[in-house]
Parts: C-alpha cells; structure tokens; sequence
C-alpha cells in the first residue's frame, strides 16, 4: 500500500505530511531546549555565587559563522533541487556537510581547551550548563549530518524513482537544519558572552 | 512554500544570500557589544534582542514561515505559548521573595516591639 501525501498537501491541513511531521518534531524541541534554557536562567540567577569562566570567544564566533553559512548552503541545495539541477544539489549538499564536519571539529577543539584547563561538567553549576547545551546541540549536529549523509549517499536514489518526494525530504532536512542554526544563535550569546 | 518558478526561485536566492550578510553582520555586532562595558542587565537585554532579530531573520527567510500554512502557525502559537510559561517558571521563582532575609528581618524586627 502507498503511503498518501508524501507529496501533495493534505487537503485539512495544507501540507504534505513530513512537513506536519518535523514541525510538531520541532515544537517538541523547542521545548526540550526552551526547558534548558529555564534551568540555566533559573540556577543562575539563584546563585550570588555564579561563576562563569572565560570561554573561547573566537573558536565560538567561528562556530557561529560556520552554522550561518550551513543554512545558507542548505537552502540552496534545495532551491538546486526545485531548479530541476542536482549537482547544485550535491555540490551545496556536500558543502553543508563538510561545514557541519567543521562545527564539530572546532567544537572538538574547545572542549579539549576545557578539558585540559579541569574544567568538566562536574566542575561547577557553569560548566554543568554549557556541556549539557552544547553537548545536546553538537548530538543534533551529529544527527543531522547522519541523514544529510543518507541523502547524499544511498538516499539520492530516490531522485530518480521520486524527485518531488526526494525534493521534499530535503526541504525537511533543511528545516530541521535551520532550527539547530537558530537554537546556536541564542546559545552562543547565553553561554560565552553574558 | 516556495513558488517553484525558477525565476521566483532565483529571486529566493538573492534574498538568502541579503539574509546570510545581516546574519553574519548581526554576529560581529553581537561580539563587538560584549566589549562594552554594560551593566549585566543591559548587556543581556541588548545580546537578546540581537539574538531575536537574527533567530527572527532565520525562521522567516531559512524556514520560510513568512508564507506558510495557518496549520504551522497555529502550531507555533500554541509552542509560543507553552514556551512562554517555561520562561514564567524562572521569572515566578525571581519575583517570589517569601522567605528571603528581607522578610525574615522585618519579621525579627517585629518581634522586638
């Protein structure tokens, strides 16, 4: 049996039904961080005694670019895509993988600075924050670069049987992809400038 | 949605590549202003309004939502409002100052007489 509206939009709700899918995917997430971001707002300002330590400001400025530059390549990746054109496709698609690579390896980086300065989420209520936001951010980036790899790799079959469906799979991974950019932009202020 | 007119969709283009330059510009001004000495409350709300304005730059162009289904934004009002009372958790806990040394001495005090 074929699965309905993996293309065309529903007719109730207007969309196809991943596009439903990763946006209650996404509200789910926002809350997942949205209660993250509660705690840290909550232990540091209960606590007079709030230490924050230095954090590597250019490595994270970089990082930020990098992510900002990623929701570039994704978007034009699928605009290669809506342009009937899949090496744009491959091109951005890769372009984006190798810049999410990048966000990690930095990211890799940082935490051994920190590591080897002793300070580890065990440290203090500080630490304790920033490893489990960045930690939990730099799993999605891992996720995301799994299915980008998946649509790279073994999953690009699906532009030849379904181009529309293919098309719309990335427009999915590109939302997704543009939330995790956007959960960095309000990290990256919260947790190595204030 | 997308309009799938290739013109349309080289237009979308150019928007994102203006989007990717306020980005970028938005994240040196975000730095620059955590060099000023501000006050902590000062520096956060102007780290956040910054904040708001790129995440604001990134929904609406990256993901789209300036033209989407009212499916997607009924959704997002109701994770608005449920986000909203997340954030109210920590702000409730702030406000409430029962049991603080303030009271406690004013209670002391009272005692006294």
């Amino acid at each position: 049996m074929e699965i309905p509206y993996t293309v065309e939009p529903r007719p109730d709700t207007g969309l196809y039904n991943a596009k439903l899918g990763i946006w209650l995917f996404l509200a789910s997430e926002v809350m997942l961080f949205g209660a993250l971001f509660s705690t840290y707002i909550l232990l540091r300002t209960g606590n007079p005694n709030w230490v924050q330590h230095p954090m590597d400001v250019p490595l994270a400025t970089l990082n930020t670019m990098i992510l900002i530059s990623s929701s570039v390549t994704v978007v034009l990746a699928w605009a290669g895509l809506r342009l009937n054109n899949f090496a744009q496709f491959r091109k951005f698609g890769i372009l984006t993988f190798l810049l999410s690579a990048g966000f990690m390896v930095v990211k890799s980086f940082e935490y051994s600075a920190e590591f080897s300065a002793g300070l580890f989420p065990w440290t203090d209520n500080y630490m304790a924050v920033y490893f489990t936001m960045t930690g939990l951010h730099g799993l999605h980036i891992l996720g995301g670069m799994v299915v980008l790899g998946y649509f790279l790799g073994p999953g690009a079959k699906m532009w030849k049987s379904n181009p529309k469906q293919f098309t719309n799979r990335i427009e999915v991974f590109g939302l997704y992809w543009h939330f995790v950019d956007l959960v960095w932009i309000f990290l990256f202020p919260s947790l190595y400038l204030l | 949605m997308g309009h799938d007119s290739p013109e349309a969709i080289k237009a979308e283009v150019k928007r994102y590549m203006m989007v990717f330059a306020a980005l970028a510009v938005l994240t040196i001004v975000t730095v620059a202003v955590s060099y000023l000495d501000l006050s902590i409350g000062a520096a956060v709300v102007v780290a956040m309004i910054v904040a708001s304005v790129k995440g604001t730059l990134v929904a609406a162009y990256f993901m789209h939502l300036l033209d989407e289904r009212k499916t997607i934004y009924w959704m997002l009002a109701m994770t608005a409002l449920f986000f909203g009372v997340l954030m109210i958790v920590p702000a409730g806990a702030i406000a409430d100052h029962t049991g603080t040394s303030t009271e406690v001495a004013r209670e002391g005090g009272e005692e006294h007489h």
